[in-house]
């Protein structure tokens, strides 16, 4: 076993953040979706499908920002088809998604065909002046590309949002209780419009951060499977943006230990990159057990790290009588 | 009677403009990858039909769907969202593979310690997602999901690792099994009339435990509402354990038929998307499963004419995924559309009355 110390080394944690950044915005994205009260399961498709639509654009057109756009636009259609089906149909919120995401994620192949495989354009690293020579802080988090930036903006950004300001407040209302939020007047199924699509759109700037970054170019199934470690790490975080970013960071800890245990465990050397996602989905378990929840609800700190319950209006269709 | 006829129909009519939606966007990708309509079609329909070679390979893809949707059909009316099928044909494909490889008996009694084998493996498999989910309190889909990946991972160890080819491991899959524990064909077909049979025995199975029995009955009470069904003297949490074990049993026949019938040896994408089709096919049912059979027909022969579209025409074979995907939303969409017609005729007959 390599030791401890030198696995987490700055420069370390510095890969991880940069690793972790799309599934911030992925899980951010769909973070704000599910706290206005709508589930959109189709995370995995619509990742694969901007991811592949983020970097066709940006080959094509040689733009980065039209790449970002276009990915994003993608992904929040994909999402507002949740929202119209549940909103004005009152479907299963679970179904619709579910057969989006197997439709977005076939797309991907099909549409992207040209795309595989070739050398494409990337997001260049872009140190901040005077903070990237801070020690340690300084590699860590101004020591990279705006992306990065950016999703530690979105991180204390929806934070605030969230639980800061009166629009933050109603998303939640929405979210929560529906039918006390329509009396006090909140337009809720307008809410859970914007608010999906927003989620959508920053799901799809995940997509693209992949595609143009963090694994840049596109072939089939590329980004398989981290929509669905996305939706995991919503619940993981319990609803709550700063610990859902502190589980995007913690699956990236995992598959940096896999990479590194490959040398150590040739015979496992196939199978470490895949262990990551069973783990992170395995440690729900343990969040869930009662024994660790009584352990929460005793203790203030413990329980605000462990305890997070989904909005009470969840996958539920709201209309009026 | 006629008038329950009309009524089927006028419920189905609005349902029925979902197909030429799909047909519609299937048209329009054919445009984008610039080919020509007309001999998709037919190849599409000569490459699953087009000879008792091709209805027979339709017929092994119609095989484990069919197992795949009476599995899901099961959880489905409990109210469940078994995802994990997928890692569940993988645990019965593993199970059923180690009988093969480790057994040495008459072939006949091989072959049925596979099935077994398989059965037992799925059923496992699904059972400790069911104590994830009803003990533990891990929402299924994720609990089925982590499974999966741990399933897949697993098979990919198995095949590189300690069951790798003699001589060189390969993600090509293991050693071809002996040939006389494959599962028997017909004539010069590569049809196996025990693959399809176990097939329409789970459909016809099902049906009749759903339909016709007293644990059917408490099931769907299950899946209708767990705490009114607890008030009415059904042990919910039992009945949640018996549909997980139930689906993973029929999900593990298909792993063994997929092991025993059509690759006869275990390869790392043995299942290579059976459960998640079938959920397709099952939300295209209205988990109904005497609807899901033919669909899941239906599904086959896309399936399978998609693979002669690639080898012919040079069309991605995610042309026929991406034709279901559209075909199974828009006919959610249309019934969605249709309930909301309905809602709004009630109200403004209560309005008038």
């Amino acid at each position: 076993m390599p030791d401890l110390i030198t696995m987490i080394s700055v420069a370390t944690i510095a890969t991880i953040v940069a690793a972790a950044t799309p599934l911030v915005f992925a899980v951010i994205g769909e973070t704000i979706t599910e706290k206005a009260g709508v589930v959109n399961l189709s995370l995995d498709g619509s990742m694969l499908l901007s991811a592949m639509t983020g970097f066709a654009v940006a080959y094509t057109t040689g733009s980065l920002p039209l790449g970002f756009l276009t990915a994003a636009l993608v992904s929040a259609g994909i999402a507002l088809v949740v929202a119209f089906a549940s909103i004005e149909f009152r479907l299963n919120q679970i179904a619709v998604g579910f057969v989006l995401t197997l439709l977005a994620a076939n797309l991907s192949a099909f549409l992207g065909r040209d795309f595989v495989r070739k050398p494409g354009p990337f997001v260049p690293s872009m140190p901040v002046p005077g903070l990237s020579d801070l020690p340690v802080v300084g590699p860590i988090l101004f020591n990279q590309n705006p992306l990065v930036y950016a999703s530690l903006l979105l991180i204390a950004g929806s934070f605030w949002f969230l639980f800061h300001t009166r629009p933050g407040l109603d998303l939640q209302a929405a979210g929560e209780r529906p039918e006390a939020a329509f009396a006090r007047g909140i337009p809720v199924n307008r809410l859970r419009y914007l608010y999906t699509a927003l989620g959508g759109a920053l799901v799809g700037i995940g997509g693209a951060a992949f595609s143009l970054d963090v694994k840049a170019g596109w072939a089939d199934g590329h980004v398989a499977n981290y929509g669905w470690i996305a939706l995991a790490i919503v619940i993981f975080g319990g609803w709550h943006p700063g610990r859902a970013a502190l589980g995007c960071y913690l699956f990236g800890l995992l598959q940096i230990m896999a990479l590194k245990l490959q040398p150590e465990l040739p015979n496992l050397a196939q199978v470490l990159p895949i262990l990551p996602f069973p783990m992170m989905i395995m440690t729900l378990v343990i969040v869930n057990r009662p024994a660790v929840k009584r352990l929460a609800a005793r203790s203030g700190v413990l329980g605000r790290l462990l305890q997070g319950e989904p909005p009470g209006g969840l996958g539920r269709a709201f209309w009026r009588e | 009677m006629i008038t329950r006829a009309a009524e089927t129909l006028g419920t189905l009519a609005p349902r029925l403009i979902a197909v030429p939606v799909a047909l519609a966007v299937g048209l329009l990708l054919l445009w984008v990858a610039d080919a020509p309509p007309l001999q998709t079609l037919r190849l599409l329909i000569e490459g699953s039909l087009g000879s008792q070679q091709r209805i027979g390979d339709t017929l092994m893809v119609w095989a484990p769907l069919a197992l795949a949707c009476a599995a899901l059909v099961v959880t489905f009316t409990a109210g469940l969202w078994n995802i994990g099928v997928e890692g569940q044909i993988v645990a019965g494909a593993i199970a059923a593979t180690w009988v093969a490889r480790e057994l040495s008996a008459p072939p006949a009694v091989v072959m049925a310690s596979m099935l077994v084998a398989g059965t037992a493996g799925g059923a496992a498999w699904a059972g400790l997602l069911g104590v994830l989910n009803v003990r533990g309190g891990v929402h299924e889909i994720f609990g089925g999901l982590g499974l999966t990946f741990v399933a897949t991972g697993a098979v990919i160890y198995l095949v590189l690792g300690p069951w790798k080819r003699a001589g060189v491991a390969s993600t090509s899959g293991t050693d071809l099994f002996p040939r006389e524990v494959w599962f028997p064909t017909m004539a010069a077909l590569r049809v196996s009339p025990l693959a399809v049979g176990l097939g329409v025995i789970a459909v016809v199975g099902v049906f009749l435990l759903l339909r016709r029995t007293r644990f059917g009955l408490r099931l769907r009470a299950t899946g209708q509402g767990r705490a009114a069904a607890a008030r009415l003297g059904v042990p919910t949490e039992r009945y949640l354990m018996y549909a997980f074990l139930l689906s993973g049993a029929l999900a593990g026949i298909a792993g063994a038929v997929l092991v025993g019938a059509q690759h006869h040896k275990l390869v790392p994408s043995v299942s290579g998307g059976y459960g998640f089709l079938g959920i397709l096919v099952v939300l295209l049912a209205s988990y109904r499963i005497h609807w899901a059979a033919p669909i899941a027909l239906f599904f086959a022969i896309i399936a399978n004419g998609s693979v002669q579209l690639q080898l012919r025409l040079d069309l991605h074979s995610s042309l026929g995924g991406v034709f279901q995907g559209v075909l199974v939303l828009a006919v959610l969409l249309a019934g969605g559309w249709q309930m909301r017609r309905a809602r709004e005729r009630d109200r403004k007959a209560a309005a008038r009355a």
